[in-house]
């Protein structure tokens, strides 16, 4: 069995985290917006368990870098909390590939929690804003979401052969 | 998915590795402005992205426009025409105007010259940090925007410019919690401070205080910049008292004003540059 492989379908995974900025940007009606599912993070993740060998730690920072460019937050708000939710998905991918659907959906959603928790956490240190509960709906809505996501992406990377 | 052996131990010293990264990069952020320029670079690239996401609602007012029947169209030219009259007619007298108080200055030996040029942005219509309020538009470093400039709309000012792109810049709105603009009181000179509240359409008038309130301000005064700080051009209209609230148990009273300019949902803004 040959196991060096090389890389293959890199445009399909930068592609995926394209539409996910594309998602976490789009104006939303304010009632919704604390229900927008955390786009980045969830696709983060699925690619971290999915091939823990090409992407982690470092393409979690470089994603979190671009959010907060986008999102005109401190550089390196986001780049901090992804890179520690890249961090936790790739040592236990083996584990939540192998949880059945709705347990990996609760997973996903306490990893959102612990995004977003650290971003806001980070950006009180500099600035004064009271944590709400939002940090809960956007991880709900993710939870929800994640089934769809998951299998939409899978059958991406199977049919583009990204390894 | 193929199997793959992770060496957690590598992984742990690079999740570290970028930890104190992000912290570095923040901390020098937030105390220094060396990654403005970079910042700057940044936005530039990622403008395609905002610039894609702007694009199916800019086609859909395109859309719109283009098969909005001939009876609105004439309507609106109708109404369009009188509003310019109107207009034409306010500022032939302000033209008068200015030309007095231009020779008054001159009598008075004042060389303070009163004038500005101001050029059309549009807002994109993308989401940016929830918790903040700020917009983005479409004018960057390349049609020589500035960091701290003025932006104002049709009926008063908006906010200012705290980043700068290439081709694109984010606009601080004057609702924002750390936004403070100087204003003042046009019926009576009082000078106070425009603070947001983070809320919608509502500035929080500060330091005035309990005993003067009867004299200085009132529920319905406007409220224009005093030009204090340098940063806005004088006399441009903010908004419009809406509450007076003395405070017995505090130093200041309780004053808020509703803002002019409509914040959240304007397409076009007007961007000043003092001549």
């Amino acid at each position: 069995m040959n196991l060096v492989l090389r890389p293959h379908g890199t445009w399909v995974i930068v592609l995926s985290f394209i539409f996910s900025f594309m998602l976490s940007i789009m104006p939303l009606p304010i009632w919704i917006s604390a229900w927008r599912p955390d786009w980045v993070a969830m696709v983060l993740i699925y690619w971290c368990i999915a091939i823990p060998h090409r992407t982690g730690v470092a393409t979690g920072w470089s994603v979190g870098i671009i959010h907060d460019v986008l999102n005109n937050t401190l550089l390196g708000q986001h780049a901090l909390s992804l890179c520690i939710i890249a961090y936790i998905s790739v040592k236990l991918h083996l584990r939540i590939r192998l949880f059945p659907r709705l347990q990996q959906a609760i997973s996903i959603a306490g990893l959102i929690i612990i995004n977003q928790t650290l971003s806001i956490w980070i950006y009180n240190i500099f600035t004064n804003f009271q944590i709400d509960w939002s940090v809960i709906f956007s991880a709900i809505s993710s939870m929800i979401l994640w089934p769809w996501l998951f299998v939409i992406l899978r059958d991406m990377r199977r049919s583009y052969r990204v390894f | 998915m193929t199997p793959s052996v992770i060496n957690s131990r590598s992984l742990a010293l690079k999740m570290i590795i970028f930890v104190l990264l992000s912290i570095t990069l923040m901390v020098v952020d937030v105390r220094f402005n060396y990654l403005t320029t970079v910042r700057t670079y940044l936005l530039g690239v990622v403008y395609p992205l905002q610039y894609l996401v702007d694009m199916p609602i800019k086609i859909g007012q395109w859309l719109s426009k283009s098969v909005s029947n001939r009876n609105q169209l004439l309507n609106e030219n109708a109404k369009l025409r009188t509003e310019n009259l109107q207009l034409q007619v306010a500022l032939q007298k302000f033209e008068h105007l200015k030309n007095e108080n231009k020779r008054l200055r001159y009598l008075l030996d004042s060389s303070k010259e009163v004038g500005e040029r101001v050029q059309v942005a549009e807002v994109l219509a993308v989401d940016l940090e929830r918790s903040k309020r700020n917009i983005l538009i479409n004018k960057g470093k390349n049609n020589n925007v500035f960091i701290n400039q003025p932006v104002i709309d049709a009926k008063g000012v908006m906010g200012q410019i705290t980043q700068i792109g290439l081709f694109s810049s984010v606009v601080m709105l004057i609702t924002d919690p750390e936004h403070e603009l100087p204003v003042q009181v046009v019926r009576t000179g009082l000078r106070t401070i425009a603070k947001g509240m983070g809320t919608l359409n509502r500035l929080s008038l500060l330091y005035l205080s309990n005993t003067g309130l009867n004299t200085g301000i009132k529920v319905g005064d406007l409220i224009v910049t005093s030009g204090i700080g340098q940063k806005f051009p004088k006399g441009y209209p903010v908004g419009t008292v809406i509450e007076v609230t003395p405070d017995i148990g505090k130093p200041y009273a309780q004053v808020h004003a509703l803002p002019r300019a409509i914040l959240e949902r304007n397409r076009e803004v007007l961007l000043v540059w003092k001549k």
